[in-house]
């Protein structure tokens, strides 16, 4: 036993998905720790806010602030002009502007910028364009115009007695706050989804839940595989026939299909986290069951297991101690590959909307079908659902990494 | 004559056994969506009743589903029933989008599906295993950087690698469109232009389906072809000077065979994957199909849905054993004792 360990921790393979889900696991168990807030507690008043630090305006406003000596409005274009609207601008600029190619360059802002307020005028004659695009560089000119300004925002106050508005304060172009002082701040690193939530906090959460799916689901498939595996293997027969023509059965009948008319069947309010776990192990045990049967069939006339006979021990006694001993490491490997599945299965079930139906715990595919449900690809939120993406790729590649690692130890011939 | 006779044997029983398969397939289908909790019917009933106050009149409404829907009949004349439909093509209408027929939406769907899923997994599955015969025999520098990144890929699920492609060529790169299977502006017909536009929108779900399939083939070929290479007939075709590319031959031939079983035993979960990714594309298929029925309980639909998928994996199967019949020798021999 502790040679083999040995063994099996010298596998690079091994060792490297053992660290990557060792990591992963360990994040789903230490993050909730250092974290309190509840995963599911919607805290964006709207949906999917960007990646980043939110800070109170009203404590920036009112908190301490300094002045630097940078130059902001280069900063501020950059962000304000988006680069459809800088090749609008080279546009007009070429057809109406009398400007050639080679004086433009939509890199240099505030030279593109300088060239625009040198040129653009919006009574000139705009042969060809058409009153909306018109409208258009009339409004992008305008919020260049207002950028350029500096004149100082004014702060006021309604005062409670007259309702009049009163100047409390005014800010500077060049005036910062340092974040450090508002004292209202949350960051949220992976952006808030559809619901605002906190992305992150709900992707550890969705980790653990679906991990344990997918745990629920190998160990069910595992027994199922293993007992049923033994039993055809050890006994022969007509047993045999039998297990094997339900088993061979199971193994076309695609398992999704099982899923999908299981799933519907238990009925949307019976589905929680631990009876997906169930079902999803209840049709994918045939895998298991099939490769202990050749096993199993490979062992059965051996020597030792003969001897066993020979002394009249229990079928039970032989199976347990002569034959499942070999199986060990099969056994393992394929549990290995039903977690990996059984998370797959609940994130595909998830995403056609017969995931398991809970409001205390998100899983993976729910973060999944949420994105997907709210089309978040398409407004760009890529932080609800890369991530998500990822971290199911992340699980996968590490469990299969873990097994081909075992394979190569067991069987000699597929090392390198 | 009497290798042909072997054949005969060999194939009426596959067939034989597919069809007892398809036949328990169907039961599956036909009980285990009756076994839910709670009325079907009564819940279904429900929306019609409800305003109602007179209480004879909701039983008399309810008796009357319960009469149209047949469910006051012991459950083997219902199946008896609804096979006898089913075999027609009748799989009753659609609850979600009444009052289209089952059958029709399931027609206009199918087709999509085939057209996707059957070219991507044999091309997935082709590449697959020439990169991973090719990794087995050069091995070196393309063994230790392409494969690695290919078993990481092939770890994602179909869904996952959908969406990135979406994110990248669809939303990013605006190279191709992101939803549908033609142009929304435009209606099916034969003309380049749709025939343009069907092809565009096929390249992002086909390549996600692909690149997800080549992955898992090419480990699998690989190890294959690296077992068969240090097989003893190797050794011995090299002492006795046969050509390497022969050899080659020889050992992909045998590392073939179970990749061919292994693509039998993993269709139905290619195509389940394929068929949620289908979703991420809105691409107008039975996955796309199946997740509309399941949104609006629509039950009909989702039966007939898993019933057309079960029926597709399993003549698929079929189709794989029966060739497997024809290229393994083995199959031929063990026909002719």
């Amino acid at each position: 036993m502790k040679n083999t360990l040995r063994q099996v921790f010298h596998s690079p393979k091994f060792v490297i998905g053992f660290v990557i889900f060792a990591a992963l696991l360990l994040t789903t168990i230490i993050y909730p720790i250092v974290v309190t807030a509840d995963p599911l507690e919607m805290v964006g008043n709207g949906n999917f806010f960007k990646p980043g630090t939110y800070v109170s305006v009203k404590d920036a406003v009112e908190g301490t602030r300094y002045t630097l000596n940078i130059d902001v409005k280069s900063g501020s274009l950059d962000n304000k002009i988006s680069a459809e609207d800088k090749e609008a601008m080279k546009e007009w600029l070429l057809k109406f502007g009398g400007l050639t190619e080679a004086d433009i360059d939509t890199d240099d802002v505030e030279g593109l910028i300088g060239l625009w307020e040198a040129n653009y005028s919006a009574d000139a004659q705009q042969k060809g364009l058409t009153a909306s695009k018109k409208k258009y560089y009339v409004r992008l000119n305008n919020s260049i115009d207002g950028i350029l300004l500096d004149n100082d925002v004014i702060i006021a106050r309604e005062n409670p007695e007259t309702g009049e508005l009163e100047q409390s304060a005014t800010v500077g172009s060049r005036e910062f706050v340092n974040t450090k002082d508002v004292a209202n701040r949350r960051t949220f690193i992976l952006g808030t989804d559809n619901f605002g939530r906190d992305v992150l906090t709900e992707l550890v959460q969705a980790t653990k839940t679906s991990l344990r799916v997918g745990i629920i689901a190998g160990v069910i498939a595992t027994l199922i595989g293993l007992f049923l595996g033994l039993i055809s293997g050890y006994v022969g027969g007509v047993v045999d026939d039998i297990i094997m023509f339900i088993t061979n059965m199971f193994t076309v009948i695609p398992s999704f299909v099982l899923l999908i008319l299981i799933s519907y069947s238990v009925g949307q309010n019976a589905r929680g986290v631990n009876l997906v776990g169930i079902i999803i192990g209840l049709t994918s045990w045939t895998w298991t069951t099939r490769s202990v049967r050749s096993q199993v069939i490979s062992l059965r006339n051996r020597d030792h297991v003969n001897l066993s006979k020979l002394s009249g021990h229990s079928m039970m006694r032989i199976v347990l101690t002569d034959i499942l001993p070999y199986l060990a490491s099969y056994v393992v490997m394929a549990f290995i590959l039903q977690i990996s599945s059984g998370i797959l299965s609940e994130a595909q079930l998830s995403m056609l909307g017969l995931g398991p139906s809970t409001s205390t715990a998100a899983t993976l595919g729910l973060m999944m079908n949420w994105a997907t449900a709210y089309a978040a690809p398409l407004n760009g939120s890529w932080w609800a659902y890369f991530p998500v993406v990822v971290t199911i790729a992340l699980i996968a590649f590490s469990l299969n990494l873990m097994n081909t690692g075992l394979d190569q130890v067991f069987n000699p011939q597929l090392r390198d | 004559m009497k290798y042909l006779k072997g054949f005969k044997k060999y194939y009426g029983q596959k067939i034989m056994w597919y069809l007892i398969t398809l036949i328990f397939a169907i039961v599956l289908n036909f009980v285990l969506p009756r076994l839910m909790p709670g009325d079907p019917v009564a819940s279904i009933a429900a929306g019609s009743v409800s305003g109602m106050t007179d209480a004879t009149a909701i039983q008399k409404v309810l008796n009357d589903y319960a009469e149209k829907f047949g469910v006051n009949e012991p459950m083997i004349v219902q199946f008896g029933i609804w096979a006898k439909n089913a075999i027609r093509g009748d799989f009753g209408v659609s609850f979600g989008q009444y009052p289209r027929t089952v059958a029709d939406i399931i027609r206009s769907s199918v087709g999509w599906t085939l057209a996707l899923q059957l070219p991507a997994i044999l091309v997935g599955w082709i590449l697959g295993n020439l990169l991973g015969a090719v990794a087995a025999y050069i091995r070196g520098a393309f063994d230790k950087v392409i494969l690695p990144v290919f078993l990481f890929v092939s770890n994602f699920p179909a869904f996952g690698m959908a969406i990135i492609l979406l994110t990248v060529f669809g939303i990013n790169l605006k190279w191709f469109p992101t939803s549908g299977g033609y142009g929304f502006d435009l209606i099916p017909n034969m003309s380049w232009e749709f025939i343009r536009s069907v092809i565009s929108h096929y390249q992002l779900p086909f390549w996600s389906i692909v690149l997800i399939t080549i992955g898992g083939q090419a480990i699998g070929m690989r190890s294959m072809a690296i077992y068969e290479l240090n097989a003893d007939y190797v050794k011995y075709s090299r002492f006795l000077g046969i050509k390497d590319r022969k050899i080659v031959g020889y050992v992909f031939r045998n590392a073939m065979l179970p990749q061919i079983t292994g693509l039998a035993m993993s269709l139905g979960t290619m195509m389940g994957g394929a068929l949620v990714a289908e979703i991420i594309f809105s691409y107008p298929g039975i996955g796309s199909t199946l997740m509309t029925a399941v949104r609006g309980q629509d039950y009909p639909l989702i039966s007939a849905c898993t019933l057309i998928i079960t029926v597709m994996v399993l003549l698929a199967n079929l189709f794989v054993e029966l060739i497997y019949g024809v290229i393994d020798p083995r199959v031929k021999a063990a026909q002719q004792d």
